[in-house]
């Protein structure tokens, strides 16, 4: 059973839609984001219905995965703050928010918390070098920026993740 | 043909075709400009950036248009700053390349260093070493001593299996990409790819199951490092022990020319050994590649259960006895035979079995009969493909039918060749009840009822030429489609016509008409007896045109000629292991073979022959191209050729016959068969150069696909173009009828032949005795997926297991042919559920 | 110097992202007259004569790139660049967020120009909000009637699509980018045939950045010479300059091609944090040389021609400020450590290369590293150098070569021995 085209006829046709009818392929990136929606992230089963979708390989989606960094085909914690260290905001101090975030996680960057919702990673620049520090926060749902940051702001975020259901 | 371009590489002046790149004109002009990620048989990509030269222009003005000039009039060159990638660039006039500068040496040492600081340096454990590229390069090029710091060097998996035939060194591993490439690009068939990326790029599947690519061993010869290696050779041997000897493949009627790599091995008390099979250039056959079928398919020959001495049967039980004692009894059983006496033979044999096996049965006054399950050899005779003919000159203007052979499963690298054919603009019509993996590349794909295809080629006909089967009704459905239309069109305005035909849905009748069809279409469309035009049939063995051109003919009903013999000579062939039920219980049974098959089993008399990897012979292929292979180790002691068999024989019988070597037997041959009179051993073995050049230590990197330096063989020529008139008469065409679910055997690559289940390497490939239903029919025939079901066909019966398979008409069940279910022809069948898991 | 907001128009108009406030300031109105009452090239020609230069870092002229779309091969595509991904460059993003409709509107108008009826809108996956947004407000157009078949009554049909890509720098290299729209690894391609030719889906295809795009709209509605009265010469027009690093004021600012250094720096980011003196500039994100900024450097007007008389590029006008608290290897290791993560690998010199500037600066900066692994380090750059497959790797090394060279002391003081 393909479950992603039949839990979500509609979105795939409209994905599909975006594209010339001879170029179903381009839709595979847009379908990696529907799929790590619905299993968290990109699983070997999503590869494959992927693959079925597009007609192309198991193979060919996983080569588009791993070349991409917002793809993920391990879990993680439900929640993954990606904290900018490059040049500019590091110039402003974000290796020291990201020191102190983690200390106060208990984690290093790259691990996920105990309770499995937080997982700290290091990215590359966000464009909001004005506005640093900055993280982005990426769930199966998607990507929110948070720029500004202090700390005390960013486990405040946390807490009230920790107090939701 | 366009105007050739003129450039020079280091002061020598070259005259290339237009688009040529630098490193192929290098090349031409006998100078090798190194190489990792171009291979000529693919798109340049300009990855590894080995091939950095300079290069220079001739400066023009831009007002005038005309070219700059120095005071001494010579044209004014101007060079770019940059090296550049000599397999990206193409060739211009006037271009200047330098290939020899120290600017140029600097670069290629800057980019092997690199290449060297994450490589692992085990070439003493390296299946490449010796035929490695990076190895020769760096002697080349390599500064001698790496600066970089050893302990921080990239470690990585280094037996990583891709599938079962494939293993991967991530640490080797230079990104080239001509693996993927070859995959995607050459074979369509994408299941290896890169992941991650930058230094973290690495060679993965995500295929199930793996890789498994029916052409995947060709990735280990253009892998230019020891990245790739076959399970079969994997820490084998070291390339530079071993003997090569030029061979053809047995497999299937293309007739890839191979290089079998031999050795002197303890293990088989110093016996020689075969190591490896690999592909031997030829571009008229099967360019630089072979399917894995050839590729690891031939452990048969070294089989344990070969046998080596005659045997007779002896108080009910087969006795080894002296080659004096067996022979002496089969010449007198024979002799008493006379009339009859049947002989039994196959396609697996060479021409010059062939022929001497039927010089001594029409002396002896028996009948002789090919054992096959498709006609049409005769046809091919008078219109196959022409002597000039090569596939890869098939492109834009050219049309190819494909009808009732899925090629992939086939003939894997005619497969290929279509596929490429059409990528250069020819055109494809792909006919058959089902789909294939060819119907990818069809312009026309055409689905008709199994039953139906001679009447599909009939109302193409009649389209064409309105005079032709004018009153058929069984063609009218047909020629009323639209793309039937259409396809008459585009078959009309053909420039070049080829026609594949196989048998799938036909019996050996049936097949016969098809192929008469399809002559009748090339004769219509003006393209009979032309080069690069022409009828090639897909023969389920490699010599099937030979057995034909030696004249031997499939029987109207096998096993009535069977009961009606009393003496049944059968060599190559395993008619009671197809069909248990056939009886085969003659006076007096010889079988000649390599192994106690099931038809040996029921012998009087078993002579052991020789596998072709033993012995020399010619093999005649589809594209009626003969061609000759060489003994790669010497025979096992106790075996014969099958034609000295054969002159044994009729020796005993007071009939001379060429035994000495075959190259005689084919002297015989071509004094006798006008069709080969041009053949000898000597014209056999004539080469040329071609291109792209491959195979020797050069910088300029092809793989490992052996040079051909024995033999590019000869293609016939046939009946019309010889001049002689065309002489088949339109067929009588038939409605198609018949009630109830009809069984088609197919043909697959990977079968349980007796020349293929001895190979371990392939054991998981293997088609099973399975039965492919869709799952609508399926539903209405009450059977489920995995079902054990007993397939009734008249007579016989078998046990197979059910698979739904979506490809699978309505009203049709497929069987796979050669695993021992008895269903050699379309034939209609009850099922019986016997076992539900 | 004369300037106004022809691109952050949002910072005088703040509620011009809305569509019917964008129209109250005549939006879409260029649009409608371009494609009911002109042709194609005389379009083009007022992009050419407005001297508009592509900002997303070539600065290759827009209307030149515009008029070399191959005409015999159809469909036409236009694909607009906000990857947005050089360190140090947050433009776009503002645009895309506060002015997004004058920058559909520059794509509307480069699509009616090059004859392509299909846009794609390709924004870094990051930008996943500002994705969704957009294709909000693409909705709202067609339902004004502003996008779709047969617009304003002629036979021009335009569809506008986003594409979010998803976390690879490499895709904002124009064919890598056309390469990840199809589906595929971000990896360059061979070049020639360059996108007018061979783009998207193979067909021809202009590639432009958003901030070029959103040009257009004005310069098509106030004519050329107008756009000309900005900036230089040879540099006519706005141009936004990202403003980060050590500075009080970190930034976009809108200014005139030409205007110097210093004026960016000083008056509008309002100095150095804790006026502390300044040391290096990058004015192309991570992609620049250094620039040692002496009072000279701080003169020199920030154009096209000017900033390579100091030995760096000008690129997207991502002006990083370094200040004397930084050192020089610490910085070089930031930028190595970005390329070698972001280096696609397809050819062999970026792949290796930046995977080793980055052991090498990594002990460097470690303090364990001798003079001979800082000379190994330059070899490696240079090794490199003109020998990259796209100009990601050939940037790489840009800093790193510069840096050793113009700052050696600090790498002198870092190293033993
Ligand atoms: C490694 C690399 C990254 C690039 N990133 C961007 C980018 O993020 N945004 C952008 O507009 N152009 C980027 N470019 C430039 C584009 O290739 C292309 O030149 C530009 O989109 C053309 O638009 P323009 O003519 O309007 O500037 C990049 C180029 C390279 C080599
Ligand atoms: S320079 Fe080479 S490896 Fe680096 S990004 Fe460009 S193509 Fe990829
Ligand atoms: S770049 Fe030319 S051979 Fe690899």
């Amino acid at each position: 059973m393909n479950t992603l085209l039949e839990k979500y006829t509609d979105e795939v046709q409209t994905i599909l839609a975006k594209y010339p009818p001879d170029q179903k392929r381009s839709a595979l990136m847009p379908l990696l984001y529907l799929a790590q929606r619905e299993y968290g992230y990109i699983s070997k089963q999503a590869m494959n219905e992927i693959g079925e979708i597009l007609d192309i390989t198991a193979t060919e989606v996983a080569s588009v995965v791993g070349f991409y960094t917002l793809y993920h085909d391990q879990p993680a914690g439900k929640y993954r703050i990606q904290v900018c260290t490059d040049l500019p905001c590091a110039l402003r101090g974000s290796e020291e928010f990201l020191k102190q975030l983690c200390e106060n996680l208990g984690i290093q960057p790259g691990e996920t918390t105990a309770d499995g919702l937080v997982t700290v990673e290091e990215v590359t620049c966000l464009a909001a070098c004005d506005r640093s520090p900055v993280f982005q926060v990426q769930t199966p749902d998607g990507l929110v920026y948070h720029e500004n940051q202090s700390v005390e702001n960013a486990m405040k975020l946390i807490r009230t993740w920790q107090s939701k259901p | 043909m366009a105007k050739l371009v003129t450039l020079t590489i280091d002061g020598i002046t070259v005259q290339v075709p237009p688009g040529t790149n630098v490193v192929d004109a290098a090349k031409k002009a006998g100078i090798d400009i190194p190489v990792f990620c171009y291979h000529p048989k693919m798109e340049p990509v300009g990855m590894c950036r080995m091939c950095l030269v300079e290069i220079g222009r001739p400066v023009v003005d831009r007002a005038t248009g005309e070219l700059v000039r120095a005071d001494d009039g010579s044209v004014k060159i101007q060079f770019s700053p940059k090296l550049e990638t000599a397999c990206t660039t193409p060739v211009s006039e006037g271009m200047v390349v330098i290939n020899t500068s120290q600017k140029v040496k600097d670069g290629r040492e800057d980019i092997l260093e690199f290449l060297l600081t994450s490589h692992p340096l085990d070439c003493p454990v390296c299946d490449k070493g010796g035929e490695c590229p990076l190895q020769n390069l760096t002697m080349e090029f390599g500064s001698g001593q790496s600066r970089y710091i050893y302990d921080e060097k990239m470690h990585s998996a280094k037996h990583v299996p891709l599938g079962d035939l494939i293993y991967l060194d991530r640490e080797r591993c230079i990104q080239c990409a001509r693996c993927v490439r070859f995959q995607d690009q050459i074979v369509d068939d994408p299941v290896i790819g890169f992941y991650n990326r930058g230094r973290a790029l690495e060679i993965v599947t995500y295929s199930e199951p793996g890789f498994d690519s029916i052409f995947s061993g060709n990735t280990t010869d253009i892998c230019p490092v020891g990245a790739l290696t076959t399970a079969d050779f994997r820490f084998g041997a070291r390339p530079w022990e071993l003997n090569a000897a030029a061979s053809i493949c047995t497999q299937c009627p293309v007739g890839c020319n191979l290089t079998i790599n031999v050795r002197r091995e303890a293990i088989s008390q110093g016996r020689m050994a075969i190591k490896r099979i690999m592909p031997r250039q030829n571009e008229w056959v099967n360019e630089i590649w072979i399917c894995d079928k050839g590729r690891f398919g031939y452990h048969y020959v070294e089989s344990e259960e070969r046998l080596d001495q005659p045997l007779v049967r002896k108080d009910g039980k087969l006795t080894p006895v002296s080659w004096d004692e067996a022979i002496n009894l089969v010449s007198m059983r024979f002799k008493q035979a006379g009339s009859n006496l049947l002989t039994l033979v196959s396609g697996r044999l060479s021409n010059e079995d062939l022929y001497n096996i039927r010089k001594l049965t029409d002396s002896l006054n028996g009948k002789s009969a090919l054992y096959t399950q498709m006609g049409g050899g005769d046809v091919v005779a008078q219109v196959g493909m022409s002597t000039g003919s090569n596939l890869a000159n098939l492109g834009k203007g050219d049309v190819i039918l494909v009808i009732a052979t899925d090629l992939h499963q086939e003939a894997p690298i005619w497969w290929l060749r279509v596929k490429q054919a059409t990528e250069r603009g020819a055109q494809l019509i792909v006919a058959n009840a089902r789909s294939t993996r060819l119907d990818r590349y069809a312009k026309y794909p055409i689905r008709y009822a199994y039953g139906e295809q001679n009447n599909l080629i009939a109302a193409l006909v009649q389209l064409i030429d309105p005079q032709k089967f004018v009153d058929a009704k069984a063609i009218k459905h047909l020629s009323e489609q639209s793309i039937i239309k259409d396809t008459a069109e585009a078959l009309k305005a053909a420039q070049n016509l080829v026609i594949f035909f196989g048998n799938e849905g036909s019996g050996v009748a049936d097949s016969q008409v098809l192929a008469q069809t399809c002559a009748i279409l090339l004769a219509t469309t003006n393209h009979a007896g032309k080069p690069n035009n022409g009828l090639i049939p897909v023969w389920q063995r490699a010599n099937d045109q030979g057995a034909w051109d030696m004249g031997w003919r499939p029987p109207t009903d096998l096993s009535t000629s069977i009961k009606e013999a009393n003496a049944l000579y059968i060599v190559a062939c395993d008619p009671a292991g197809d069909d248990p039920r056939l009886s085969l219980t003659p006076d007096f049974l010889v079988v000649q073979d390599l192994y106690l098959t099931p038809t040996a089993k029921l012998a009087d008399v078993v002579l052991p022959a020789l596998p072709f990897t033993e012995r020399e012979g010619s093999l005649t292929s589809g594209e009626r191209r003969v061609q000759r292979y060489y003994p790669a180790i010497p025979g096992r002691t106790g075996a014969l050729a099958d034609f000295a068999i054969a002159a044994q024989i009729a020796k005993a019988c007071g009939i001379t016959l060429e035994e000495r070597s075959a190259a005689k037997v084919m002297d015989a041959i071509a004094r006798e068969n006008a069709d080969y009179a041009a053949i000898s051993y000597t014209e056999l073995a004539n080469v040329e150069e071609q291109w792209p050049i491959i195979g020797r230590a050069d910088l300029y990197y092809g793989g490992t696909s052996y040079e051909n330096k024995q033999g590019l063989g000869m293609q016939l020529q046939n009946a019309v173009q010889k001049g002689e008139p065309f002489q088949i008469s339109l067929p009588e065409l038939v409605e198609q009828s018949g009630e109830g679910l009809l069984a088609v055997p197919i043909t697959r690559l990977y079968d349980r032949g007796n020349t293929l289940i001895p190979s371990q390497l392939l054991r998981t490939h293997l088609v099973s005795t399975v039965m492919w239903i869709n799952a609508k029919e399926a539903k209405q025939q009450g059977v489920e997926e995995h079902d054990v079901v007993q397939i009734e066909c008249g007579e016989t019966s078998a046990l197979v297991t059910v698979e739904l398979e979506d490809a699978v008409p309505d009203g049709v069940v497929l069987v796979p042919r050669s695993v021992g279910i008895p269903i050699s022809e379309p034939c209609r069948v009850r099922l019986h559920i016997t076992e539900r898991v | 110097m004369k300037t106004e907001h022809v691109l952050l128009r949002h910072r005088d108009h703040p509620e011009i992202n809305e569509l019917e406030n964008y129209r109250k300031i005549g939006g879409f109105e260029v649009f409608r007259k371009v494609v009911t009452t002109m042709q194609p090239n005389e379009v083009i020609e007022v992009v050419k004569s407005s001297g508009l230069r592509g900002r997303g870092g070539a600065g290759f002229p827009t209307g030149l790139k515009w008029a070399f779309v191959d005409q015999k091969n159809w469909p036409h595509y236009v694909v607009a660049n906000a990857d947005e991904s050089e360190p140090g460059t947050f433009k776009d993003r503002e645009i895309l967020e506060g002015n997004p409709f004058q920058f559909l509107e520059g794509v509307a108008i480069a699509s009616y120009a090059v004859g392509a009826r299909a846009a794609y809108v390709y924004l870094r996956g990051e930008f996943w909000q500002i994705a969704h947004q957009l294709d909000r407000r693409i909705q709202q157009l067609y339902h004004a009637g502003l996008l779709g078949e047969r617009l304003f009554g002629t036979d021009y049909s335009l569809h506008i699509f986003t594409h979010l890509g998803a976390g690879a720098y490499i895709c904002g290299e124009e064919t890598a980018m056309l390469e990840s729209i199809e589906g595929k690894l971000g990896q360059p391609r061979l070049r020639p045939p360059f996108p007018p030719s061979f783009g998207l889906f193979g067909k021809p295809t202009v590639v432009n950045n958003v901030e070029t795009l959103t040009n257009v709209p004005l310069i098509i509605e106030r004519g050329a010479e107008w756009y000309r009265s900005f900036g230089t010469e040879k540099s006519p027009g706005v141009k936004i300059f990202c403003l980060s690093g050590r500075v009080k004021r970190p930034g976009n600012y809108e200014l005139p091609l030409g205007t110097p250094f210093r004026k960016l720096i000083y008056e509008y980011g309002g100095g150095i944090l804790e006026d502390h003196p300044i040391k290096a500039i990058m004015a192309a994100g991570a992609s620049s040389s250094l620039i040692v900024a002496n009072d000279p450097a701080l003169d020199t007007p920030m154009d096209y021609e000017s900033v390579p008389s100091l030995g760096a590029q000008l690129g997207s006008a991502s002006v990083i400020v370094v200040d004397d608290t930084v050192s020089i290897d610490w910085l070089i290791n930031k930028t190595v450590h970005f390329f070698r993560h972001e280096s696609c690998g397809k050819c062999t010199p970026c792949r290796e290369g930046t995977f080793w500037m980055m052991h090498l600066t990594d002990r460097i900066t470690a303090g364990k590293a001798s003079w001979q692994d800082v000379e190994l380090l330059k070899d490696v750059a240079s090794q490199m150098r003109g020998k990259c497959f796209c100009a990601l790797g050939e940037f790489s090394i840009e800093a790193v070569l510069s840096g050793i060279e113009r700052f050696r002391g600090d790498f002198e003081a870092r190293v033993k021995g």
